[in-house]
């Protein structure tokens, strides 16, 4: 705003800038403090002096520790990493791959980025810094206390890996799933002024609002007896329901639907009714029309309404803690059975190691995505 | 578009919705009324231990479960009426607990705790969480626009965080001589355990879900900021509002429709409070109506799940949903109805 009269006093302006200081510090302290304490030995972690934490004087005594040297290189290979990340990959994707598999050459990309940046951070680096630190005197003393054996505990000993990899089949399949169910649902609701259409959404409004508890309480019997009932049908191997994976896949598609066809709706709704009216008179039918002209300008609708599947699925507790058993459990009830045993400490840093590794992937996709959650969360808001 | 068209499209996911919502629904409706119980019998065993010279042996009654042929307990589920309801509801204990005047008695009983700490949890955060947003948009909106993405993307690190990994976050900082209570202990120099007694629990509870939801709706409204018309700002400028009557007069109308969106959905999602029970390990001190449920669903020691009275204490938790939406549903048929 350029005009004068909307100047502000600079006593404003300061306690408007404290307040969004204070305000970001808040958001993310929780966050970066747990991933600080996951990095310490016990004793360091949960100290009550607040420069203990981060140094972790215990852990450095332990002989794990990183000098001024290893941070250096380290921030050097991060910062070379961002640079080739935002600057060269994309140059070389767009150069390389062809225009139409260009989705293909991202995920190729992508991958060697990363196998290349987890090869030099835990193969390459750890091995020059060991031969080089001894040589450069102080600058190769460790400062900061740092250690990796939760997150080994948590992966390797505790099995981590089998519940990333639940997580994994249990949302990727919760998005398929719902983003197919969910873009027909939303583009016939849209498209349609009738009764029923507005019925339809005014009863997924209120199954909206339904808490999981009453829904999970009404599969459990049904889900645990099932061999039972479905026999007739299926016959000697008729499955248990209890315990699949895939099974929760339905339920928390299904618990999904009705904001995903809101959402969706929404989307559709923008897009100008002319353009399915104009590949009609073309010959199209709605089916047609849907899948050649309206999907193709629908992509970052869809983005955005999957992205928040994703977080639904990879977010809930309620529902696969009921419905799946200690084998099969996903990440987020597996965290909270490692939490309630709380015998020492060890254990309760073990399950901040879990928690950072649980946490780490949404940061990541917030990082990629801001701008689709963004507009995600303002789409159903601002246009009513 | 013509009925068969529109079905083919909507049908897939109202099938779902039919059958993993609304079915579930009906039989957790009808499941309150009925309980599935083990049938057991009374045999006489003799269990013997081996002694010196002869056998120790006892005989005694135990209630063994009935087997059928195939060797599966038989069970068998009988009408009760409103029994469940009863046990959930606990009507007498509360009546006496009320006639003597006891509230700490009342709330003794577990639905009528977590009753209140739902309703009290609901309705304290939701002002919080309107004029925490409130007041981040409007300096998110007075920032820079170069700073304005990073503080976003800061911002949305709350919203977008496993709810029962954010409130154990917020639980880590606290617990035994966490860096808070460390820093509060210091600072009032007195000593502090914040998960001895109920109140502080609740108050890191409220703490986290405002946290939690305060991005989403600053995010919301600070979209609504971005579409104030500017001419009235200025024409109240030239008229000699101050900078407070303008946010009084302009700014928070314009903004009501967002208000009122991220007030319903907050009411909805904090009347479903649960994941902080969890996150906080508070089941000892502080329960939540969806939490209630969700413990009669878990297996005891024994295996067994208490169904029946899961289903009632889930139907009694839909009677607030059902207020809660009247509502907003009254004010989405007028606007359906007018718009024909």
């Amino acid at each position: 705003m350029a005009s004068r009269a909307m100047r502000q006093p600079i006593g404003l302006k300061l306690s408007s800038a404290a307040f969004l200081t204070f305000w970001c510090l808040i958001a993310a302290f929780p966050i970066f403090w747990i991933l600080a304490m996951s990095f310490k030995s016990p004793v360091d972690a949960f100290d009550a002096n607040a420069l203990n934490v981060i140094f972790g004087p215990e852990t450095r005594a332990a002989g794990k520790g990183l000098s001024l040297l290893d941070l250096l290189a380290g921030l050097g290979v991060l910062w070379l990493a961002i640079r080739l990340g935002s600057k060269t990959l994309p140059e070389m994707v767009s150069s390389y791959a062809p225009a139409e598999t260009q989705w293909m050459g991202w995920l190729i990309g992508a991958g060697a980025f990363v196998l290349g940046l987890v090869l030099v951070l835990f193969a390459f680096l750890p091995a020059v810094l060991g031969f080089l630190n001894p040589l450069v005197g102080a600058l190769g003393r460790d400062i900061i206390g740092l250690t990796t054996e939760h997150y080994e505990t948590v992966w390797i000993d505790r099995g981590f890996s089998n519940n990333f990899r639940n997580s994994l089949i249990v949302t990727a399949g919760v998005v398929t799933v719902s983003l197919t169910v969910g873009t027909l649902a939303g583009y016939g609701l849209a498209r349609s002024g009738s009764n029923l259409a507005f019925w339809i959404l005014i009863i997924a409004l209120v199954f909206r609002a339904l808490p999981h508890s009453v829904l999970v309480a009404g599969y459990l019997p049904v889900f645990i007896s099932s061999a039972e009932w479905l026999s007739p049908i299926l016959g000697e191997n008729a499955p248990t329901l209890y315990g699949k994976p895939w099974a929760v896949i339905a339920v928390l598609v299904a618990i999904n639907q009705p904001f995903t066809i809101w959402m969706l709706r929404s989307f559709f709704q923008s897009i100008p009714a002319e353009l399915d009216e104009a590949a009609r008179v073309d010959g199209c039918n709605h089916f047609q029309a849907f899948r050649r002209v309206i999907m193709p300008v629908m992509w970052p609708g869809v983005i955005t309404t999957g992205l928040f599947s994703f977080l639904l699925a990879y977010n809930d507790f309620l529902v696969t803690s009921l419905l799946l058993d200690a084998q099969n459990q996903t990440m987020v009830p597996a965290i909270a059975g490692m939490f309630n045993r709380e015998t020492t400490t060890t254990d309760q840093v073990v399950a901040v190691a879990a928690a950072v590794s649980i946490t780490a992937p949404l940061f990541f996709l917030v990082m990629v995505f801001q701008r689709q959650i963004v507009s995600g969360l303002t789409a159903g808001a601002v246009k009513g | 578009m013509k009925f068969s068209t529109f079905a083919a499209f909507v049908g897939p996911s109202v099938f779902m919705m039919l059958l993993f919502i609304a079915f579930p629904l009906v039989s957790v409706f009808s499941q309150s009324f009925y309980v599935t119980q083990t049938i057991y019998e009374t045999v006489t065993v003799e269990t013997c231990t081996p002694g010196f010279l002869t056998q120790t042996c006892v005989t005694e009654q135990k209630p063994v479960p009935v087997l059928d042929e195939d060797g599966e307990i038989v069970t068998k589920t009988i009408f009760v009426g409103l029994q469940s309801y009863r046990n959930v509801l606990e009507l007498d204990r509360a009546a006496a607990a009320i006639r003597a005047g006891s509230w700490s008695a009342f709330q003794a009983i577990d639905f009528w705790k977590a009753l209140r700490f739902t309703l009290t949890f609901t309705l304290i955060t939701l002002p919080l969480v309107i004029v925490m947003g409130l007041l981040i948009a409007l300096v998110i909106n007075n920032a820079t626009k170069a700073i304005r993405g990073p503080v976003i993307f800061v911002s949305l690190l709350p919203f977008i965080i496993t709810p029962v990994i954010g409130a154990l976050s917020i639980n880590w900082l606290f617990r035994g001589d966490g860096i808070l209570t460390a820093t509060l202990e210091w600072w009032l120099a007195r000593d502090i355990a914040m998960f001895a007694q109920a109140w502080t629990i609740e108050i890191l509870m409220m703490f986290y879900r405002v946290w939690h939801v305060a991005p989403f709706a600053a995010i919301v409204f600070y979209a609504g900021l971005q579409t104030v018309n500017q001419d009235s700002l200025e024409s109240a400028i030239i008229d000699g509002a101050s900078r407070w009557q303008r946010l009084r007069f302009i700014v928070v109308p314009h903004l009501m429709p967002l208000i009122i969106f991220v007030s319903m959905i907050h009411l909805m999602d904090s009347y479903r409070v649960f994941e902080e029970v969890i996150g906080f390990s508070s089941q000892g001190h502080v329960i939540s109506l969806q939490w209630l449920t969700y413990d009669f669903l878990v297996p005891d020691e024994a295996g067994n799940r208490s169904i029946s009275r899961a289903s009632a204490s889930a139907m009694l938790t839909m009677i607030g949903i059902v207020l809660l939406l009247i509502a907003p549903l009254r004010r989405t048929w007028r606007d359906h109805k007018g718009s024909h």
